[in-house]
């Protein structure tokens, strides 16, 4: 075929008799998904690495111009598909943003609820398939017996464990059941011990700080320069978290502090980790404590702006109620002219929505920036120069999500 | 000794069929423990449907291997490719006719000794034979043709060639002690004097540390390390043939608890029992040491099982560090020390 085309990837040429060229992925078990890694080898020694994305790609920018802002929700779910509710709720507050509508304080304590049970479900999925991939079989599964009880006490929230669809533009779906907050003190009481056992077995543990410690340094220049977010950020030492830098949701009323790393190696970017779930816990504990009554949707929009659902016992019971539901949920002309972006802090780093609107019910461009397709840009950069094993190391502190980067 | 040939082919062939299916049960039970251990580790269940307790997992999971299509890849070293399995295999169960099981037994008036061959050579025999084992696993890595196989078997015949010095170095004290290298007469002189574990620590601890990575149990599983190599040199085995490595490993890891057991943990002994009790009750002191010795191995391999479960995996170049930089130096410091306290 003369018009065939390849792939843009340098493939590096087969050099040298010592030289070994290595395709690791995308069906490799330690890649976590399905990034692809192309490596030349001398020895054990990798020379080159050329990081291959693509093989997730569903065109989910495109499809968001084809939808409306709630019926993209769902889609939101499987961007970060390990913590698909902190991805509802920064594109609530994305499209809340470019519509106008306010988040009535109880809904935004419950979206904190969200997205920081999401982060320490995500976080611990990173961290027990870090420990998988360097031999610590058992870090993983304990780490699965906690994000058992989250993912349960996310069915209590939204009847789904994965796909959760939970926010909607104005507030959330529906409000928390009461046994959800037993589940909810019970787990935030017991977890910080659940966190020191896992320190028990990793932090101090010789073989773990000798596969971690200056492996896979990323120097805080080099953070700047290839955009990357998140944990690995903070590893390196930049004082950077949206909830902090640029507050939104109400993260401004709860203490916590960022950790920072000093070397910005695996080791560190492990330890950032473990200290933001610890945080992401006492945010849950003041949310216990703090939580507002009052209404979860922002209701004194629904008049004026059709970007808000009605209720649905209204829907059913009430004509006007059913048109606007229908409205909304049909061709109506919701959307403000105008553009806007929102980042919220995510598990794997910023993630951020940018939508531009000319009318109409569906957004003329979403833009979405996943942090893992800019944290994966450092591959290249730092795994040469280190072992075949170091890259389970490297993959595993960089924590990926397929579903983000390619989208 | 009798003079009888068919008295002493019958007892050997007796021996032979005992502790070879001993070590059989054990390899095809092994699994079925870790599973078990690991689940309990873990906050799991672990395999509970076939048979009580899934007691009769092994037995399904052989069935399996055996009716599994024994596909062999087009790109492969036929051979070489076939021969591999049984040679990890083999050398596992050969280093077991040198192993003392219990004190000698008394068969129709005459003393059988219980062990398959009582070598003089006793232990040089087991680490001929043990590195053997390295070829199979080299062989499988090159016939596979295939880079993450190549990557494994490489990393395990470095890995095997380095740590086989500091196996050998380490019981060079033993030796040094006991002034022979007969397994039963180290036994016999441990159950009346000192276990060896205690006169001997340091030199079993570089045993132990180079019995995980003889047998490429984690901290030392590079070569067949999932994460890294897929699953190493047998990525591209399947059925029966994938079935021999793992019964391998766990012959091997039962052949070294018993090492472990017969050259540090005093081997049959109870303790406060000498071998004038163990002659004293006949053939119950050959039940009670039996016994014993497979307590002793049992918990050994538990302490397998339980490493693996707990502690990450070295990296290469960490391995090498490990076995060349800290263990054959400890080795020898052992060989120097016990040489000074048995100055004549």
């Amino acid at each position: 075929m003369s018009d065939a085309r390849t792939l843009d990837v340098e493939v590096p040429e087969q050099g040298g008799a010592e030289s070994m060229m290595i395709n690791m992925g995308p069906q490799h078990p330690s890649t976590h998904g399905v990034l692809r890694l192309i490596l030349q080898m001398d020895g054990e020694e990798i020379t080159l690495c050329e990081p291959v994305i693509g093989y997730l790609h569903r065109g989910k920018e495109k499809i968001g111009e084809g939808y409306s802002l709630h019926k993209f929700i769902p889609y939101t779910d499987r961007l970060d598909y390990l913590a698909p509710l902190a991805n509802n709720v920064a594109f609530a507050y994305a499209g809340e943003k470019l519509t106008g509508v306010e988040c009535p304080p109880r809904a935004q304590a419950i979206r904190v609820i969200c997205s920081e049970l999401s982060r320490i479900s995500a976080h611990l999925l990173g961290l027990g398939a870090y420990a998988m991939d360097l031999g610590a079989m058992t870090v993983f599964l304990w780490t699965f017996r906690e994000r058992e009880s989250i993912y349960t006490m996310i069915e209590r929230i939204c009847g789904a464990r994965f796909t959760t669809s939970y926010t909607r533009i104005g507030g959330v779906e529906r409000d928390l059941p009461e046994d959800f907050w037993t589940r909810l003190r019970e787990f935030v009481r017991t977890f910080p011990g659940r966190v020191d056992e896992y320190e028990a077995m990793l932090t101090r543990n010789k073989i773990w700080v000798r596969r971690t410690q200056g492996v896979g340094v990323i120097t805080r220049e080099q953070c700047l320069q290839f955009g990357l977010t998140g944990p690995i950020l903070r590893a390196s030492g930049v004082e950077y978290d949206v909830r902090k830098a640029r507050p939104y949701g109400g993260y401004e009323n709860y203490e916590f502090e960022i950790p920072i790393g000093t070397e910005g190696d695996c080791y560190d970017r492990y330890l950032v980790r473990i200290e933001e779930m610890r945080q992401s816990n006492r945010i849950l504990e003041q949310v216990i404590e703090t939580i507002p009554s009052g209404p979860i949707m922002n209701r004194e929009a629904e008049g004026s702006l059709k970007a808000v659902l009605p209720e649905k016992t209204k829907v059913l019971t009430n004509m006007e109620a059913l048109i606007h539901q229908f409205m909304v949920g049909t061709e109506s002309d919701v959307l403000p002219v105008g553009e806007c972006l929102f980042s919220a802090e995510n598990p794997k780093g910023e993630l951020g929505f940018y939508l531009r609107s000319k009318g109409g019910d569906k957004p003329d461009r979403l833009r979405i920036r996943g942090p893992s397709f800019a944290n994966l840009q450092i591959l290249r950069e730092i795994v040469p120069g280190h072992m075949v094993a170091d890259i389970m190391a490297i993959l595993g502190s960089i924590d990926f999500v397929m579903g983000e980067c390619d989208r | 000794m009798s003079d009888n040939l068919l008295f002493i082919i019958g007892t050997n062939l007796a021996k032979i069929i005992l502790f070879t299916h001993l070590v059989l049960i054990f390899a095809a039970y092994m699994p079925w423990v870790e599973r078990k251990v690991s689940a309990w580790m873990q906050d799991r269940v672990g395999p509970n449907r076939v048979g009580y307790a899934g007691l009769l997992q092994p037995i399904a999971d052989a069935l399996k291997f055996i009716f599994k299509e024994d596909a062999i890849p087009g790109h492969v070293e036929k051979v070489l490719f076939v021969l591999a399995p049984a040679m990890t295999v083999i050398p596992a169960l050969l280093i077991l006719a040198v192993i003392p099981f219990a004190p000698p037994v008394k068969v129709l008036g005459e003393s059988v000794q219980m062990v398959i061959a009582d070598l003089d050579t006793g232990i040089l025999f087991v680490f001929a034979i043990s590195s053997l084992s390295v070829y199979g696993i080299t062989f499988a890595g090159w016939a596979s043709n295939n880079k993450y196989s190549l990557l494994g078997g490489v990393r395990s015949s470095a890995q095997m060639i380095s740590y086989e010095v500091c196996l050998g170095l380490s019981v060079v004290g033993i030796f040094m002690a006991a002034q022979t290298l007969r397994l039963t007469d180290i036994v016999t002189l441990q159950v009346d004097g000192v276990w060896n574990i205690f006169t001997q620590p340091i030199g079993a601890l570089v045993f132990i540390v180079a019995a995980f990575a003889e047998t490429n149990r984690l901290p030392f599983d590079l070569p067949e390390a999932e994460t890294e190599l897929v699953a190493g040199y047998h990525t591209e085995y399947g059925s029966m043939k994938f079935a021999m490595f793992f019964a391998g490993e766990y012959a091997a890891m039962f052949v070294f608890s018993a090492l472990v057991a017969v050259l540090f943990l005093g081997g049959w002994d109870v303790p406060f029992m000498s071998n004038a009790t163990f002659a004293a009750l006949g053939n119950w002191g050959v039940v009670i040491g039996m016994l014993s010795f497979l307590t002793k191995v049992c918990a050994f391999l538990f302490f397998y099982v339980w490493v693996r479960w707990t502690i990450p995996r070295f990296r290469f170049d960490q391995l090498m560090h490990l076995g060349w930089k800290v263990l054959l130096p400890l080795a020898l410091v052992n060989v120097v020390i016990t040489g000074l306290w048995n100055l004549p």
